[in-house]
């Protein structure tokens, strides 16, 4: 490790950091105490100051120590502000970050007023963050700091998953639940102050929030968050050190875990947008096209077993379409063999009627349910089902037919289906009125 | 401090300069911030501070030069893509809302960053800036107006205040019931939403107009703690927003002379002062305040235990067998402490009890006001046997709590439901 060049040095350190990050960060996210990490960003540079002109040097172990306690201050004065005051938690949030920075600040000039050596530009590397400062020693301190984390989080696994997601009833269990806040919140203190001179105030919070809340898109189990957060991690140290070389390593960093972070937005399997724009289309097209069965359906259903061609125009009239999306799924319908089209007039095959009875059926089914059990009126009924009987589920609809059938008002098979709650398009009510949107 | 005051170098035409900058800065910050503070999103300024630099990165990078519209323009357009984003996120993904502030905040700043290294190049944009500013070189880049030199920083910073004061009197009513009651907001008929995005853009507008003279932590601090501050002073919207101001000019005066004093950052100190006057008044608020809170715990524990004296005299002496009170027993009682003392030299002082023979005794004053604390009791516990049918030993326990807080309406009202001759669920009598 003594013969690493600084480059990966620079690249093993912000790994590090950034696999440390996410496992805390995980817990910080779960919490909903994301901006603690930003927060004790800010507030610990007082104390890396003070300690500096206590010690009179830049050993990163003293001014992290420093940094820790000036943190822990600025936390237990917000508990007080927020328990004994009427100030709100995000209020006091911001006020402790922000004079606190600003005492750092003051300070930070007296000793650049004092200096006569001239090296307080380490300092600075507390606010902007310099991974170029990486020296042999601090990859050990991270390395150290990082096993201690990982050791916490695994001993302590189950209590931070019952306070994660249920600190009522973890609370009502008996767990001390302060305690295990505390432990969690300061293990998100050490792995924020020891990234501080790695990639700064800003990008430290940033560390700490964007692969929790990334691992969080892609899944539900905690040991799974915990293990691609720190994934996150690692990827954002390597790979924001790899592509930006010749620009500021910290803001690269943040920007690849943020650009991890969008991706997963957009991709990931349940919570992703794509991936829920598609689920809700899909839901939209069978909605669709169970409400064009049923209307086809309803029109021939005084004719049956006959199945007469039905004109394309009084299938428009008999609810509103959107054109397209009809042309659409009647195409898509005649490729299913349910229905074929002729020029002007649709006629839907054997195994098309069958489809449409048992859409039908479900539809009126749920009429009937809501008439009896809902006390639903008649002419509402028709439009409430139309909204819900695509979404129940089989074993309802089952539960449904017994139901109806213990009350002998479910016709056995399919071609008697139950009449029809209300007056039909066809008998000149319905149609009128515009139909079911 | 009144020889510092009066020091002539001190009040030299840029001290001056910088004062009014500062004050005009942190008006216009304190104005919107109280808003903010008030609807609980306090941290969207510290977000928005950051986030507004990758407008400003960008702005920069189309014109390369430092034209204040086009900056101003990429500024607002910032603040609300982070407003949008960030609702956007805890809405649809549903991402906790402090953690989607987080993300959108940091990544727009880090974009900010990298833009400014790679892409500007005429322009010296120093990012230790952003954090501190320059407050202190503010007075030298100035503009001829009408034949005065003005600071460039004025002439950017006074437009926003006067626009902020504008809109805040303009919407005055519909921010106020927006900030207390949204869904009211709503049903009266002007958009919540609409609202809060123009609060953001005027907040977006405010910190990069602010940017360049005070830096983001001046920013962050005075959007939040001078209305934080105002906030624990007074009980109405009104008087919150001037008193916002007044800290906010206040800490720009007081942080210039204790920075040229100490010779340090300007715009730092003024947080600092800023700080401090938002710790003096959450210990010294009148209403509101540490101390206050303190007095009156202390005052309601007085009263409580003095009550509970009274009350125990009283059955003491019911009890006609048994001994006499001593002060040791009685304070050991009453749970120790300094509270009984104190409690029994003022009970002594107003002529409720005295001291005979080392024993604690009533006098008629004492015995009065005792007789209609036991009533209160044993009312209560009758009433908590008879309305709720809680069982008797259940009952000492609460009616003990409340018996302090039952007074002569209450006590009535319980008289007309109950029957107090038959005396109290233990048996014993309910006294006049």
């Amino acid at each position: 490790m003594i013969g690493l060049s600084l480059y990966y040095k620079v690249m093993l350190g912000t790994a590090l950091l950034g696999g440390m990050a996410g496992v805390a960060g995980t817990f910080a996210v779960l919490r909903k105490r994301s901006l603690v990490g930003d927060m004790l960003a800010h507030t610990a540079l007082p104390g890396v100051c003070v300690a500096f002109m206590v010690l009179g040097t830049r050993s990163m172990i003293g001014l992290s120590v420093g940094a820790l306690i000036s943190g822990l201050i600025a936390i237990a004065m917000m508990t007080v502000v927020v328990r004994w005051t009427r100030t709100k938690e995000d209020a006091a949030i911001g006020i402790m970050l922000s004079t606190f920075f600003g005492l750092g600040i003051v300070l930070l000039t007296d000793i650049q007023h004092s200096e006569h050596t001239g090296n307080q530009s380490g300092l600075d590397s507390y606010i902007f963050g310099e991974p170029g400062n990486m020296l042999t020693s601090d990859l050990i301190t991270l390395a150290a700091i990082a096993v201690v984390v990982l050791l916490l989080v695994f001993a302590l696994f189950k209590e931070f998953k019952l306070v994660s997601f249920d600190s009522d009833f973890a609370l009502s269990q008996g767990w001390p639940i302060a305690w295990l806040d505390y432990v969690m919140m300061a293990a998100v203190a050490v792995v924020t102050i020891v990234g501080l001179p790695i990639v700064g105030v800003i990008l430290m919070a940033a560390m700490i929030i964007l692969p929790a809340a990334t691992a969080r898109l892609w899944t539900n189990r905690l040991h799974t968050m915990v293990l691609l957060a720190s994934m996150f991690g690692v990827a954002a140290g390597v790979l924001g050190t790899w592509l930006g070389r010749g620009l500021p390593a910290g803001p690269a960093i943040v920007l690849v875990a943020a650009s991890i972070f969008y991706l997963s937005l957009l991709f990931a399997p349940q919570r992703g947008i794509v991936s829920r724009l598609w689920g809700e289309s899909q839901l939209r097209i069978r909605i669709a096209r169970e409400h064009m069965l049923r209307s086809l359906y309803e029109i021939v259903e005084t004719q049956l077993p006959e199945i007469p061609p039905v004109k394309l125009a009084t299938l428009q009239q008999y609810r509103h379409w959107r054109p397209w999306l009809l042309k659409w799924l009647l195409d898509r319908c005649e490729a299913n063999e349910l229905l074929y089209e002729t020029d002007d007039a649709i006629t839907l095959t054997p195994l098309g009627v069958r489809r449409a009875a048992e859409v039908t059926k479900t539809h009126r089914m749920w009429e009937l349910y809501m008439l009896e059990y809902a006390g639903v009126a008649p002419r509402q009924a028709d439009k409430a089902a139309d909204h819900v009987e695509h979404m129940l589920p089989e074993s309802l609809l089952l539960e449904l037919e017994t139901k109806l059938k213990e009350q002998g008002r479910l016709p056995t098979g399919l071609d008697a289906l139950p009449e029809s709650p209300h007056a039909l398009a066809g008998d000149g009510e319905h149609g009128s009125s515009g139909g079911p949107r | 401090m009144s020889t510092l005051l009066m020091a002539s170098e001190l009040w030299h035409a840029d001290g001056l300069w910088i004062i009014a900058i500062g004050a005009l800065t942190n008006t216009a910050c304190a104005l919107v911030g109280c808003f903010l503070v008030l609807r609980r999103m306090s941290m969207m300024g510290d977000a928005l501070s950051h986030s507004v630099l990758a407008g400003l990165a960008v702005a920069f990078a189309m014109t390369q030069s430092y034209s204040i519209v086009p900056l101003f323009i990429g500024a607002i357009a910032a603040g609300l893509l982070t407003t949008f984003l960030t609702q956007t996120l805890h809405q649809y993904a549903r991402v906790p809302s402090d953690a989607s502030m987080g993300v959108v905040f940091t990544s727009m700043f880090a974009l900010g960053v990298i833009i400014i290294k790679k892409f500007v190049t005429g322009v010296h944009f120093d990012i230790a800036c952003v954090y501190e500013g320059a407050l202190g070189l503010t007075p030298f880049f100035t503009r001829e107006i009408a034949g005065r030199e003005i600071p460039l920083a004025v002439l950017t910073i006074a437009p926003v205040l006067l626009l902020n004061i504008g809109v805040l009197s303009l919407l005055w009513k519909e921010w106020k019931v927006s900030s207390f009651d949204p869904a009211l907001a709503t049903t009266m008929g002007f958009s919540a939403t609409l609202l809060h995005y123009v609060l953001m853009a005027l907040v977006a507008l405010t910190t990069v107009a602010s940017f360049e003279a005070v830096g983001s932590i001046l920013v962050v601090a005075m959007l939040i703690v001078p209305a934080a501050t105002a906030h624990q002073l007074s009980d109405r919207l009104a008087p919150m927003v001037i008193v916002a101001a007044a800290v906010a000019v206040l800490s720009s005066f007081l942080g210039y002379v204790i920075a040229e004093y100490r010779n340090t950052n300007y715009a730092a100190m003024m947080t600092v002062v800023a700080g401090a006057l938002y710790a003096l008044a959450v210990v010294f608020s009148p209403r509101h305040g540490l101390l206050t809170t303190l007095w009156k715990n202390i005052q309601l524990s007085l009263r409580v235990v003095k009550e509970d004296l009274l009350a125990m005299l009283y059955r003491v002496e019911e009890l006609e067998a048994a001994q006499p009170l001593t002060p040791a027993a009685a304070r050991e009682a009453l749970g120790g402490g300094w509270l009984p003392l104190v409690a029994a030299k003022m009970l002594q002082r107003r002529g409720r009890i005295r001291l005979e023979n080392n024993a604690v005794q009533l006098t008629k004053k004492g015995r009065t006001a005792a007789r209609k604390l036991v009533r209160s009791h044993r009312l209560w516990e009758t009433y908590l046997v008879e309305y709720l049918g809680l069982p008797l030993d259940h009952i000492h326990e609460p009616a003990h709590r409340v018996e302090h807080f039952i007074d002569e309406r209450i006590r009535g009202k319980l008289e007309e439901e109950l029957d107090a001759s038959a005396g109290d669920p233990h048996g014993r009598e309910i006294p006049e």
